[in-house]
């Protein structure tokens, strides 16, 4: 798992934001990470989704709304970490401000894979981190 | 307001030098993942924290127990209500120190929040070294508490029914303090007789436990003040002289002296844009004293029947309970009166330390309205006024209230902007977020290029800023002065704001935009089409992907393409090949080179890439791959228009490099993008594990050499990929025609990164 870390953050993919996250997680809060970062992905495709139909409105797309999402996005996004994500949404609220739908779309794209990207990236990392955990406590019997 | 018996007390029980643990925050924020993420960290920081995610509900736990808590951090971006005015609110209501929280970095955000009054301005994402001084903030406010109980114990303070005269800067606070204190209770009791005659009234039972007795400036009171100023003449008018002049009893000199500095304050923030307003003042002129009519008034329009006379009976004012238009009026003054003059924003926040600026301009705000001000008052606010109703009425009764003064030609003018100020404030929150929002380019750290333009940007918005502001006294309707500023902010947003960043970001939009509506369904189908055509990815995971900037993405996008081809035999690489005829002629030299160099992807990719890159004539090809996909969105060769799709991606990022705006994450993107690819492809090609394994292990390698910069790219070393294991690979793929799994599965990858070590 340190290894697809490294690659994650290597890639900019994701920054020390993250790491904050796992110093956070404890015996306390032992899912901490995988929690926070699941209400992120649960509010995020709400977000993209709207984004969505918020653009595909030809005419006149309400900017204002999609810069509303976009704000909530990108705080969310930041808040976990999420560094390429949040770029992109810069260059998409660019764009929203200058009412460029053509930019929007183009940025909300680029956004929909970087965010599948990172989702699938901390799936992975989560299911290496959940298999470790299993194959740690297979051990617990053996060495008492 | 909270513990001011126990100066220095963490909170409801705890023991005082355990303090700053135990701390109570509220925190309030409507992003979920922010509030999980605030409510770990701050109990880390051993506060005890309360959290959630609608401002109302906010309010209704403060209201009900004032003293709950120590410290509010709210997000300033919320659907049920704004953060500015969740600020004001708790601010004049509770006394408590807020913190604001947003993602949005724009300097003129954080001035408005401050200048509304918050104690602090955190970026998202926090961090927990900065909730852990966050403590610091109750401390300070109760010190200066603290303070004004100290001085309220001087002689000559009189004691109300607990008031307290107050210190000078403490005072502020005290002022401030009181003055919420009696706003709530107007709030509360519609009309409060008491307070006009008794403005030093402490009327907050929860603050009643408050050893420190308040003078609380009701508007009657202010308005004594104010006349009692304009009376002496405002370089003249000196504390002692003016409480004689009042005579009001249980009104301490210290009241007074600490009450002219914030009116002094307030002036001088007003002028400025009083000069503005000169000119609507004589505009104006005399109307008639409609201003009683602004009781119902819930629109602008109304207004201008008001600028004429300004001479509000003040039957009208008696009708309309004067705190609580002060007290709410405060609430969208601060909002109005930051966002409007720029300069009088800074002003604000300068003036204000400790005490919070709005209530300032609400104490102030009726005194300095004059006759024939009044009109251009009233005209200057806006008719998206957050304000209710009786809000408006109030201010123009506090408007009329005052119309008799004419000594001061500046102040009415100002007083007039202030009340605009109110009221624009809530209009002009979206204002200055749209203001702001050209601004924010600055924040970008992929326009880097941009940056000096950003400034010159920034500045041209600037001046604008105090364009709508200058409404104060607009005869035109505010709301359009709004919308043309709006309009004017949109448009100079490119003109200045955004010059090379735009035009490179808007171009490649707008051309991509030709076909758009297809290649938006087309390209968000990519994962999907990706998932039908194994053979895409293979081959794309075929042709290393790391190629240097723009080209990379093309390579990764021509992999595809190559693939497609690939994946049929020579006969429709010829179709492929036609594809490119259909393509910009510039392209369609790359194209032959691939059909020739089918073998040998990687070499010749990058030539193709050079040479595309090179050729492309950035948008004149977007606009035609874009138009291509566009028909081509129904074609039945799906792969192609996959790979036409990418490669308007590609050529997309082509337009963004060629622009000279490298954007990072595009590069990484690409990268990424072939690595997510390489991932697709292990998952569909199971059985090609361990061929797609050396292939992607080599990639792998590449893309750790690579850091993400635009010169990483160039690090990279052509690869030549192995034949064998690409005829291999066609052979197989063409025997085995696999369903690529959708992108939810993509995190099933059983390749996984990790297993490269």
């Amino acid at each position: 798992m340190n290894c697809l870390l490294s690659l994650l953050f290597h890639q900019g993919v994701l920054d020390e934001q993250f790491l904050q996250l796992q110093q956070l997680q404890d015996e306390t809060s032992p899912n901490f990470v995988s929690e926070v970062v699941n209400i992120y992905f649960h509010e995020s495709e709400k977000h993209l989704k709207k984004l969505r139909g918020l653009l595909s409105d030809r005419e006149f797309p309400d900017y204002k709304k999609v810069g509303i999402h976009l704000n909530q996005f990108m705080g969310s996004s930041s808040s976990i970490g999420a560094k390429r994500v949040r770029n992109v949404c810069l260059a998409f609220r660019a764009a929203s401000e200058q009412n460029n739908r053509a930019g929007c779309l183009r940025a909300l794209e680029f956004l929909e894979h970087e965010y599948c990207y990172l989702k699938n990236r901390l799936h992975e990392l989560f299911q290496i981190e959940q298999h470790r955990v299993m194959a740690a406590g297979v051990w617990y019997p053996m060495q008492d | 307001m909270t513990v001011e018996e126990r100066p220095v007390n963490a909170g409801n029980d705890e023991p005082k030098d355990r303090f700053p643990v135990g701390m109570r925050v509220l925190a309030v924020d409507d992003d979920p993942t922010c509030l999980r993420l605030l409510d770990t960290l701050l109990r880390r920081c051993q506060y005890h924290v309360t959290t959630t995610s609608q401002a109302i509900t906010a309010l209704k736990m403060l209201r009900e127990n004032k003293n709950r808590f120590d410290l509010v951090i709210s997000d300033v971006h919320m659907p049920d209500m704004d953060g500015f005015k969740l600020l004001e609110l708790v601010g004049l209501e509770m006394d408590l120190p807020v913190i604001m929280l947003s993602a949005n970095s724009d300097t003129k955000v954080v001035m408005k929040g401050i200048a509304h009054g918050a104690v602090d301005y955190l970026l998202k994402p926090v961090r927990i070294e900065e909730l852990k001084n966050i403590w610091q903030h109750v401390l300070r406010r109760r010190k200066f508490d603290s303070k004004d109980q100290n001085n309220s114990n001087h002689p000559e303070k009189p004691q109300g029914s607990g008031e307290s005269g107050q210190g000078n800067l403490a005072g502020g606070n005290a002022d401030k303090n009181a003055k919420q204190n009696r706003k709530r209770k107007d709030q509360d009791e519609d009309e409060d007789e008491d307070c006009e005659d008794n403005g030093l009234e402490n009327e907050d039972p929860d603050t009643a436990t408050q050893k420190k007795p308040r003078v609380v400036w009701s508007v009657e009171l202010h308005r004594k003040f104010v006349a009692a100023v304009n009376q002496l003449g405002i370089d003249k008018a000196v504390p002692k002289r003016i409480l004689d002049l009042m005579n009001v009893e249980r009104l301490t000199r210290e009241n007074v002296a600490s009450h002219l500095q914030k009116y002094r304050l307030y002036l001088k923030r007003i002028s400025c844009v009083a000069s503005q307003q000169a000119n609507m003042v004589a505009a104006l002129g005399g109307k008639d004293p409609s201003y009683l009519q602004m009781a119902s008034l819930d629109g602008f329009g109304d207004f201008h029947a008001l600028n004429g006379s300004g001479q509000l009976p003040n039957a009208a004012l008696t009708s309309l309970p004067p705190a609580g238009m002060l007290g709410r009026l405060n609430t969208p003054a601060g909002l109005g009166i930051r966002g409007l003059a720029p300069s009088g924003m800074i002003q604000l926040g300068r003036a204000q330390n400790s005490s919070n600026p709005i209530n300032d301009l609400g104490k102030l705000r009726p005194v300095v309205l004059s006759g024939n001000r009044n009109g251009n008052l009233l005209q200057g606010m806006p008719t998206s006024l957050e304000l209710d109703q009786l809000q408006q009425s109030k201010c123009i009764s506090r408007i009329g209230e005052f119309s008799g003064r004419n000594e001061q030609t500046v102040f009415p003018v100002a007083g007039g902007f202030s009340e605009t100020a109110v009221t624009i404030g809530s209009s002009n929150n979206s204002f200055l977020t749209v203001a702001n929002n050209p601004l924010m380019l600055q924040g970008h750290p992929q326009l880097t290029q941009s940056r000096g333009l950003r400034n010159p940007s920034s500045v041209n918005i600037a001046p604008r800023n105090p364009e709508p502001f200058d409404i104060g006294g607009g005869v035109s309707s505010h709301v359009s002065d709004q919308n043309r500023c709006n309009d004017n902010w949109q448009s100079a947003v490119p003109l200045t704001g955004f010059p090379s960043n735009s035009i490179p970001l808007g171009t490649p939009f707008n051309h991509a935009d030709l076909g758009h509506s297809n290649l938006t369904d087309t390209i968000s189908q990519m994962g999907s089409h990706i998932g039908n055509n194994p053979l895409d990815i293979c081959s794309t995971s075929i042709v290393p992907a790391p190629l240097q900037d723009s080209r990379s993405d093309m390579q990764c996008q021509a992999n595809i393409l190559i693939g497609n081809n690939v994946q049929h035999d020579s006969s429709k690489f010829s179709n492929f090949g036609g594809l490119g005829n259909n393509l910009d002629q510039s392209l369609n030299g790359p194209k032959q080179r691939w059909e020739d160099h089918r073998q040998d992807y990687s070499t010749n990719s990058n030539l193709l890439f050079s040479s595309i890159n090179s050729s492309l004539p950035t948008h004149g090809v977007v606009s035609q791959l874009t138009q291509r996909l566009g028909q081509n969105t129904v074609v039945s060769n799906q792969n192609v228009d996959t790979s036409l799709l990418s490669q308007s991606n590609s050529g997309a990022y082509l337009l963004q490099h060629n622009m000279d705006t490298p954007i990072r994450l595009k590069e990484e993107y690409s990268l990424e993008q072939t690595q997510a690819q390489n991932g697709f492809i292990s998952n569909s090609c199971g059985s090609l594990e361990d061929l797609m394994a050396a292939m992607i292990k080599q990639e792998q390698q590449e893309a750790k050499l690579m850091d993400g910069g635009d010169i990483g790219y160039e690090v990279y070393p052509l690869r030549t990929f192995p034949n064998g294991i690409y005829s291999a690979l066609l052979s197989f793929l063409a025997m085995y025609p696999v369903l690529f799994p959708t992108i939810e599965h993509w995190h099933e990858n059983p390749f996984k990164p990790s297993e490269i070590r």
